[in-house]
């Protein structure tokens, strides 16, 4: 450490932020469990504050217009991601893990690393994958239609992608517990120090030290995702360092949020049974279904960005190491852009959602989750007659991403 | 404003009108035109809005950047010489009746 560094106090990882006057102050916590689980007042009142606001509980900016949050998040020289994603800034703190070279990147860096996942995750590459989703969502879905009552979250949410992107990746070793919470962990780890990340952090070394055994080449297959980021090792476009560093990247942001946007998914579908009529009517809005449940419930609600020099927010002046949370979540609620927001439409397009971020950083991944989920929401259209809750729903808190923690529902089969 | 004729693979074509600066991509979103499909909503990380612009125009829009070329490379159709991303091409007084065209699938 630096001296300079030794004398800050930093505030939740980051250095002390005094908000331009002009700046309105916003005083909630949007990190207190019951406003996670049920956001959408907080996303409101961040609407309404104006364009970008100062909250001062973690002493930082938050922008959930969608205007202001797509250019604030997508605009990477300003605001850039290799100083964290959440609320420790890598200049000032050391990281819990090693960054991940391209989600806390920049360019160049951030160029030659997402040029290689670009390449293994393309719309080509999914389509080969796409049989052996259709057989494995049969699979899954034939199990349950027997059932009375089935748990949405674990027996369909979880059970479908950690059975078909392990395979995908073509990993040796499989322990569904460990991917799915290897992502939970991560996620909440760039929330603020509260309970939440304390108990993550709590459970990182045992997971991450999996996870990254999982990843060594040895325990990989010559033919699937992870082969491809190795195979770029060996052409030397990246080293076979970062190319683990990758392979680790898909288990992070592959597997918890996939699970989420099913979850998401049947719930939405479990809440507006003429929506799921309509897809029943026409499988192909399978696609853009899946796009209107990103819309409404935001897997993945808030990153945030690092100011790396003196810049702006909507002519508000934001100085250099501020932290701005950029919430995903209220942008794709902004009835500004929408017109009805809170109406679930599954044939709607929501063309420029946030939910997959946007700019140099939007998900890398989102081919493949959107195959997954085409896969799957088609299955189920052609077996299932309705989808009906069986119990109340609950939301499971986490620092960055909103996902059930159980969904109870009756599967009515055709 | 500025035309934009866009082609399909059955020969039947639509014609658009767009004000400079927004992209061929989001003018075809804007009016619902089949086989734009563009998931990514711009973001250069879906190849879905890959279009060919028609010969006639060749040389008259602006290169294509390098990022833009590895994401063609990834799309369902065959990249040409020819190929856009659309919501990287940007509409220009210049481009006025402009035509591209939409290739037969794009995921
Ligand atoms: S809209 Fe996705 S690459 Fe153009």
């Amino acid at each position: 450490m630096t001296g300079k560094e030794t004398t800050m106090t930093l505030i939740e990882g980051h250095a002390p932020l005094t908000p331009d006057a002009s700046i309105p102050v916003l005083d909630v916590d949007p990190y207190d469990e019951t406003v996670l689980a049920d956001p959408f007042s907080w996303y409101a009142a961040l609407r309404e504050a104006g364009p970008v606001a100062f909250i001062p509980r973690y002493n930082v900016l938050a922008v959930g217009r969608y205007e202001e949050t797509r250019q604030t998040f997508s605009d990477h020289e300003n605001f850039v991601s290799s100083r964290g994603i959440g609320f420790n800034d890598f200049k000032l703190e050391k990281p819990w893990r090693p960054p991940s070279i391209i989600l806390e990147a920049d360019p160049p860096d951030h160029t030659k690393t997402r040029r290689v996942m670009s390449k293994a995750l393309s719309p080509k590459v999914v389509r080969t994958l796409m049989d052996d989703f259709r057989a494995a969502a049969e699979e899954v879905v034939d199990a349950l239609l027997e059932r009375s009552e089935v748990e949405g979250v674990v027996e369909i949410a979880e059970a479908f992608p950690t059975r078909v992107f392990p395979r995908a990746v073509g990993m040796r070793d499989v322990n569904p517990r460990h991917l799915v919470d290897y992502g939970a962990i991560v996620f909440n780890a760039v929330g603020p120090d509260n309970a939440l990340r304390r108990a993550a952090m709590a459970r990182a070394p045992e997971v991450a030290a999996w996870i990254n055994a999982a990843c060594a080449r040895d325990r990989l297959t010559d033919d699937g995702l992870g082969a491809l980021v190795y195979g770029a090792a060996d052409e030397g476009e990246i080293t076979p360092d970062e190319a683990a560093m990758l392979v680790r990247s898909f288990l992070s942001a592959g597997v918890d949020t996939t699970v989420t946007g099913i979850g998401n998914a049947l719930w939405c579908f479990s809440q507006n049974p003429d929506q799921w009529e309509a897809l029943k009517a026409d499988p192909s809005l399978a696609r853009p279904a899946f796009e209107e449940v990103l819309r409404i419930t935001s897997p993945v609600h808030t990153f945030l960005r690092t100011a790396n020099l003196d810049t702006e927010i909507a002519g508000h002046p934001v100085p250099e190491s501020a932290k701005v949370l950029c919430v995903l979540g209220a942008a794709n609620m902004d009835p500004e852009k929408w017109g009805d927001p809170e109406a679930f439409r599954i044939d709607r397009r929501p063309v420029g959602h946030m939910a997959f971020g946007a700019g140099i950083h939007g998900c890398v991944g989102q081919n493949i989750a959107r195959g997954e989920l085409e896969a799957l929401l088609s299955v189920m259209a052609e077996k299932v007659d309705r989808i009906e809750p069986a119990g109340p729903a609950r939301w499971r808190p986490n620092n960055a991403i909103r996902a059930l923690d159980r969904l109870p529902l009756k599967l009515i089969p055709n | 404003m500025v035309k934009v004729t866009y082609r399909q693979p059955d020969g039947s074509e639509q014609t658009l009108e767009g004000k400079p600066g927004d992209s061929v991509m989001q003018l075809a979103i804007g009016a619902g035109v089949p086989g734009i499909v563009a998931e990514c909503g711009g973001s250069m990380a879906c190849a879905t809005c890959h279009v060919y612009v028609d010969d006639a125009w060749t040389g008259k829009t602006d290169t294509r950047s390098e990022s833009e070329e590895d994401m063609l490379d990834c799309a369902m159709a065959e990249m040409k010489d020819s190929s856009r991303l659309s919501c990287q091409l940007r509409l220009t007084e210049a481009l006025d009746g402009l035509v591209v065209h939409i290739p037969e699938e794009q995921f």
